[in-house]
């Protein structure tokens, strides 16, 4: 009876005071992303990145806590991506997560987090209703949104002296969403749209749809989704002898968009929100640290956003501790917070103002800055008419 | 609409219409000899097209560089070896289930092509991924108004039709397919006239599955792109064509493939919409299948009673 008793006591006073070391503690975070399906590429980037901040911080002997990643696989697909995202939130040892590339799945799992109290920083979804149609204090988002974005991209295009489009959209949301606000800033900077085809985010064979947009006769086709789409449409398009000008989305800013279709890529036009890494404070730095990991897959054009997000919840459970709901009043607070990114100011609805949007090109098989072009010093022309 | 906009839609409907044409003369050969429904004969098309890719890969790196070669090499080696496992399935999942109730044999097809589609997912290397397919057709194209016929196109018409009339031309004018004629019509008496029934049916899923490799070949020297995915939508697609067409009927097959491809051409030229084409395309083959429960041209065959 007593060697039993005493056998309770030591074991509860095992796991009530666990044997103290000069280790530090662990934190977990989580990262969710697709990192499988046709937009895995951009999920990997930011999946590496996200690590890469979290290797780089551990490697700090002033950082508090020893940090852990679990990346979990949304597929970019709603249903997916809220058992992921109910698989971490409930999982009580994460204590922040940094959470998807796709609008729709960014969607689907808000009220997951807002549920189970987990507060996730999105890193690559561009839907303005992530964050505004809602006022869940979990969600924040340290990228911009699509509206900026299709702003700048009406009234970039309408100045290169195109007049007529035709818009090919996703149903998703996120294809609707970028129909909306383009087609609402096209219209109001004097562009035309002939013709808006909304098409599956599955569908393989475009031929009817482009058919019908060449006899409409666009200078510019307009298409607001993501990559695999993307590749599809604009292959079919040379099947088809459709010329026009291939304008696409952040959607479709990815190494992926280049390497499926080789040459044809050249001269497709899309836009991103947040200014050329190159020349953002520790964007170099970044690129340096990225390469020197030797990961099979680029950072894309949203890895950096991974990476600032990653560091962002980093700071906030240094200075508040591991506990839920302090990292998110933290983060809530998020003012002029230094980033690769840029400063990171979270808006009432914890939304990151990110006012500057790149215009990039494809040139000799890359995205490029449409400034450093030769399509923008008039060496090259878009498309031969 | 100009003509030329006419011919472009016309052509657009023909390439569909050879893809549809080739799975459903596969699904309507099964069910002729057998009287079986192989729903994994989508996914055999998925298959088929990921061993083309695979073969052209390897080439590649053995350091064949010719276009014509690695073409007709892919195409080959996709159809021999789909050729193999559709004998290999007949033999070890449709033939043993022969005396099963016939919705087991649909079951346990549609299990075996959902095995195939995840297999390819988890297995080949990044399949969860879209895959590029090589360009190796010359793409000349031809210019007539606002028609453009492209020389790749034109091949990958020809080429599909060319093997629905080789397979229409076995089973007519052969001593194999009359045998297979003789094993469709009538098992029993056929054994009872020396015909090596298994052997006809293994000759049977073999060519079938051949063709639907073909068709996946196509598409991805078509679409310049292949997914795990494809034989999914293709497979139903196939086996509505055939059921139009007359399960059973060969012509009926290839009539229900290009007239599947017609209302979806039509569909996406109509509706504002064009998401709404495969609505309007299945639908109507609604409407058909209530109008002629038997199909189009149904299978001219008496029921053994």
């Amino acid at each position: 009876m007593f060697a039993r008793a005493l056998r309770s006591i030591l074991a509860a006073a095992v796991l009530l005071f666990p044997v103290t070391s000069y280790a530090k503690d662990t934190v977990k975070l989580v990262f969710i992303g697709p990192l499988t399906g046709g937009n895995s590429s951009n999920g990997l980037g930011g999946r590496n990145s996200t690590e890469l901040a979290v290797k780089v911080r551990n490697a700090d002997a002033k950082a508090r806590y020893r940090y852990e990643l679990v990346a979990l696989d949304d597929e970019c697909k709603p249903n997916i991506g809220v058992q992921v995202a109910t698989k971490a939130a409930t999982d009580r040892s994460i204590v922040a997560g940094i959470t998807h590339y796709c609008s729709t799945v960014a969607m689907a799992t808000v009220d997951v987090y807002h549920k189970f109290g987990l507060p996730v920083v999105v890193w690559g979804a561009v839907l303005p209703d992530v964050t505004y149609a809602q006022n869940y204090r979990e969600i924040h988002r340290i990228n911009g949104t699509m509206i900026n974005q299709n702003e700048t991209a009406a009234k970039f295009m309408v100045a290169q002296g195109y007049r007529r489009w035709a818009i090919i959209h996703d149903t998703t949301d996120y294809g609707k969403g970028h129909n909306k606000y383009f087609s609402q800033y096209l219209t109001r900077n004097g562009g035309q749209i002939l013709g808006t085809f909304g098409v599956t985010a599955d569908q393989q064979d475009f031929s009817a749809e482009l058919t019908k947009i060449k006899d409409l006769g666009p200078d510019v086709i307009y298409f607001g989704g993501t990559t695999p789409l993307g590749v599809r449409i604009r292959t079919q398009m040379d099947k088809l002898g459709v010329k026009a000008v291939f304008q696409g989305t952040s959607g479709i800013v990815s190494d992926a968009y280049v390497d499926g279709l080789g040459k044809q890529a050249e001269g497709t036009v899309a836009f991103r929100e947040g200014a050329p890494l190159e020349r953002l404070p520790g964007g170099r730095r970044f690129m340096e640290q990225y390469a020197a990991q030797k990961y099979n897959d680029p950072p894309e054009a949203y890895g950096p956003f991974a990476y600032a997000a990653a560091n962002l919840v980093m700071d906030a459970i240094e200075r508040v501790g591991p506990d839920r709901r302090k990292v998110r009043s933290a983060l809530n607070a998020t003012k002029d917070h230094q980033s690769i990114v840029g400063t990171v100011t979270f808006d009432d609805h914890r939304q990151n103002a990110v006012p500057l949007i790149t215009k990039l090109v494809v040139q000799d098989g890359k995205w490029i800055v449409w400034e450093d072009s030769d399509f923008a010093t008039g060496k090259r022309k878009l498309v031969s008419r | 609409m100009d003509a030329g906009l006419l011919g472009q839609y016309i052509f657009n409907g023909l390439m569909l219409g050879i893809i549809y044409a080739m799975v459903a003369v596969g699904f309507t050969l099964f069910f002729g000899v057998l009287d079986v429904i192989k729903f994994s004969h989508g996914d055999v098309l998925t298959v088929g097209a990921f061993v083309g890719l695979a073969t052209y890969h390897g080439l590649d790196a053995l350091g064949v560089t010719s276009a014509p070669v690695l073409a007709l090499s892919l195409t080959l080696a996709a159809m021999l070896a789909m050729g193999a496992l559709g004998a290999l399935m007949a033999r070890w999942i449709v033939l043993p289930l022969r005396n099963a109730p016939a919705i087991n044999v649909l079951l346990i097809t549609l299990m075996a092509g959902t095995v195939l589609r995840e297999l390819i997912r988890l297995f080949y290397p990044a399949g969860a991924n879209p895959k590029p397919f090589p360009r190796l057709l010359p793409t000349d194209s031809l210019t007539m108004g606002s028609f453009t016929l492209r020389l790749d196109n034109v091949i990958l018409l020809s080429v599909g039709a060319a093997a629905i009339v080789g397979v229409h031309l076995l089973i007519t004018r052969s001593r194999l397919g009359l045998a297979i004629r003789a094993a469709a019509q009538d098992s029993e008496t056929a054994r009872i006239m020396g015909i090596n029934f298994q052997m006809v049916v293994l000759v049977t899923f073999a060519l079938g599955s051949a063709l639907a490799a073909l068709a996946g070949v196509t598409a991805g020297l078509y679409y310049s792109e292949i997914n795990f995915g494809m034989g999914l939508l293709l497979g139903v697609i196939g086996f509505s064509a055939a059921v139009v067409g007359g399960l059973g009927n060969l012509y009926g097959a290839v009539l229900g493939g290009f007239l599947f491809a017609a209302l979806q051409t039509l569909g996406a030229v109509w509706f504002s919409v064009p998401a709404y084409k495969d609505v309007f395309a299945f639908a109507l083959v609604i409407l058909i299948m209530a109008w002629r429960p038997t199909g189009l041209i149904a299978e001219k065959t008496a029921e053994r009673v």
